[in-house]
């Protein structure tokens, strides 16, 4: 097949262009352990109301300081409101919704997971700045969606 | 010499301009109500419905029977022939009907679940009924397509298939693949629960063949925007195809790539795990390539065409393309458009840079121009361009199609710069409201009300394309002869067919990529204890 030149050092130029951008993808994925939020867990959503953990999510702080923060999105809000967790110190959300799919969007962050009915959504944040955050619901969810916001307050650690 | 005009292409073309012009006043009333402009019809379950008839109208209505209606005019034209016209015409009134149906439940308020309709919400069983009959009519018309290449080249042994069917053909195949995944959903998954047959539904399975679906559907709109680009563009522009056999392998890469790369819509999702979404989001990146050889190919053919009106220096040849030709202003804009918005579709794809702007209004400024205007702009300038030949009449209004274009770009300018910067401040996307309760508002107020000056200067963009094309279609001087419909000759003489022909060989390899990319993901999707959804109308 016939290239011409310039479009031959072009098509080069593109596929090093792809190669770096997937290389620092696959290199940060790898040493900085930055993956999307990928957790392989079921729960019955029928049956939330009963469920040890689901059933009163709240926010537990674990012997070695580590919290664990379990949200329950339904139509139209996040159970708890207002959720209340320390700065500097690693968030690990659990979420699931109780009837349609919700997003989990924290304001500025990049806490952004999807509440998917059947399915537990995990992943961990570090929030480095204190104050109150706005959690928005960013996938249609009725005719209220836009109403289903929630209140996330870092406070700040004393060390 | 008897006028041939070409009546099945043009009520295709009819239908899909009919849907744009309703679709569109939808549009510029969603941009005022996220801006929270109060309206007298302003209210929440409208604006749910209308976002969800804008989609569908746009997304799958205005897209499918455009490319059906150009297809059916590229085949007449170069083939000289289409076999199979009442099959056709079948599948025009059947997609027909499917739609009016589907519309019929938006526009009542009973099937307010977006275009992307992810279960647990349910809508009326006759949108997904009517949605499936757009969808057979449209693998009639890809069937139709197939037997006239078939005929043609029982006639033309040894020849290579005309570039713009090289193009079409592959983008057929694009959309058998892609359809499969959303005959699957719908099907399988989504009718017999929404007729009440099965109590429950697993929303992240159904949601994963929505996506299988859903990406290649952009390719589906972009592969006839490259046709035109490829092999109209560089003939009105006054110039040559830069390169054939290049733009005969990215319709092929096409083939290959457009299906495995869904996960990437999937990124902030539960139950997939991280590696298959790895794998999907270098799919994803692959995919880029032979966009980057079609602007080098589609420019250079440009700047042929500029040198050959004299043009030598470095740029001026720029000065010398037909910038007042509608059809010309339209595809360039679209590329223009591209540029930004293929950049932003690597954001969107970069795995972990994607939760930043997953779900935010970001994603819409991003559609806009890839959608919005590569694909759209390029109907719209393909519309002036085709209309003369299939309808012989004489374009009407030509100082509208002459400006159109122009608005159009600096429309959505305005529109999509503003939401994705919205996006990245965290405006959430799919609002009736930008103020979101009261909360954060004042954070992109601004934004949303330049987004919605551009959704005006969008909606009058719009009136002048649809008037032109009414005005043309009803009053238009019926013309003697029916204009020549003139394709880009290559620099170089198209050789005999080669490997970028071999079209069953790249459709199986083009299968096993999309066996390799989901069987495993749904094999253990599947596997686990699942726990199904019963059906919810929060609208």
């Amino acid at each position: 097949m016939y290239v011409e030149t310039y479009e031959r050092a072009w098509m080069w130029l593109a596929g090093g262009l792809i190669a770096v951008f997937l290389g620092v993808i696959v290199v940060t994925a790898a040493n900085g352990a930055i993956a999307p939020p990928s957790h392989m867990e079921t729960v019955d959503p029928a049956n939330l109301s009963t469920h040890p953990e689901f059933g009163s999510p709240t926010v537990k702080t674990n012997a070695d300081g580590s919290v664990v923060v379990t949200v329950v999105a339904s139509m139209f809000s996040f159970t708890p409101d207002p959720i209340e967790v320390p700065a500097d110190t690693p968030i690990t959300f659990r979420l699931t919704s109780s009837d349609v799919i919700h997003g989990f969007e924290v304001v500025g962050t990049n806490a952004n997971a999807m509440a998917i009915p059947g399915y537990v959504s995990q992943f961990t944040v570090t929030f480095k700045k204190s104050g109150d955050y706005v959690i928005a619901c960013n996938e249609y969810c009725g005719v209220m969606h836009h109403t289903m916001v929630g209140k996330l307050t870092v406070k700040p650690v004393s060390r | 010499m008897m006028i041939r005009i070409n009546r099945l292409a043009a009520a295709h073309i009819a239908v899909a301009v009919g849907a744009f012009g309703v679709a569109s006043a939808m549009g510029v009333l969603q941009g005022l109500s996220v801006a929270d402009v109060n309206f007298p019809v302003r209210r929440e379950d409208l604006y749910y419905a209308s976002v969800t008839a804008h989609g569908v109208l746009m997304a799958l209505v205005f897209t499918t029977f455009f490319i059906m209606g150009m297809g059916y005019a590229f085949a007449q034209a170069t083939l000289d022939r289409i076999v199979g016209r009442g099959a056709a015409w079948f599948a025009f009134w059947l997609a027909l009907a499917g739609t009016v149906a589907a519309a019929y439940t938006i526009l009542t308020g009973q099937a307010s679940v977006l275009y992307t309709f992810y279960p647990p919400l349910k809508a009326h069983p006759l949108f997904y009924i009517g949605a499936t009959l757009l969808i057979i009519g449209s693998w009639i018309w890809g069937g139709v397509i197939i037997a006239s290449i078939r005929s043609w080249r029982k006639d033309h042994p040894g020849e290579a298939l005309p570039l713009a069917m090289h193009g079409t053909l592959a983008n057929i195949i694009v959309w058998y693949l892609a359809t499969t995944g959303l005959a699957i959903e719908v099907l399988v998954l989504i009718l017999p629960w929404a007729l009440g047959w099965v109590p429950t539904i697993d929303p992240l399975l159904a949601r994963t063949f929505f996506w299988w679906f859903g990406h290649p559907l952009v390719y589906f709109w972009l592969l006839p925007a490259y046709v035109l680009w490829y092999t109209v563009a560089p003939r009105v522009a006054g110039g040559r195809l830069f390169s054939d056999s290049l733009a005969r392998m990215v319709f092929i890469l096409f083939v290959l790539l457009s299906t495995p790369v869904g996960f990437h819509h999937q990124f902030a999702d539960p139950g997939i795990s991280a590696g298959w979404k790895m794998a999907h989001t270098i799919t994803t990146y692959a995919i880029l390539f032979p966009s980057f050889v079609t602007a080098f190919t589609v420019i250079a053919s440009f700047e042929v065409a500029g040198r050959l009106k004299g043009a030598t220096g470095l740029f001026n040849w720029i000065a010398k393309l037909p910038w007042g030709d509608p059809f010309f202003a339209a595809i360039a804009l679209a590329m223009i458009a591209f540029t930004f918005g293929g950049f932003g579709g690597a954001i969107n794809a970069a795995y972990a840079m994607n939760s930043m702007v997953h779900n935010t209004a970001w994603i819409m400024g991003h559609f806009h121009l890839t959608l919005g205007t590569t694909a759209a702009l390029s109907f719209m300038g393909a519309t002036y361009w085709l209309l003369p030949k299939i309808t012989g009449r004489d374009l009407k209004l030509t100082g509208l199609a002459r400006v159109q274009p122009y608005l159009w770009f600096l429309g959505m300018a305005f529109f999509s710069t503003s939401y994705h910067i919205a996006g990245l401040r965290g405006l959430p996307r799919r609002v009736f409201s930008g103020a979101l309760s009261g909360e954060l508002g004042e954070q992109w107020h601004g934004l949303t009300v330049i987004a919605a000056v551009g959704g005006a200067i969008l909606f009058i963009s719009a009136l002048c394309y649809v008037a032109v094309v009414t005005a043309t279609m009803s009053v238009g001087r019926r013309m003697e002869t029916l204009p020549a419909f003139d394709l880009a000759v290559p620099l170089r003489p198209v050789g005999a067919p080669g490997l970028w022909d071999r079209f069953g060989l790249w459709t199986v390899v083009a299968v096993l990529m999309v066996l390799l990319a989901y069987a495993y993901p749904i094999y253990s999707l599947i596997g686990q204890t699942r726990y199904g959804s019963p059906p919810f109308q929060p609208f």
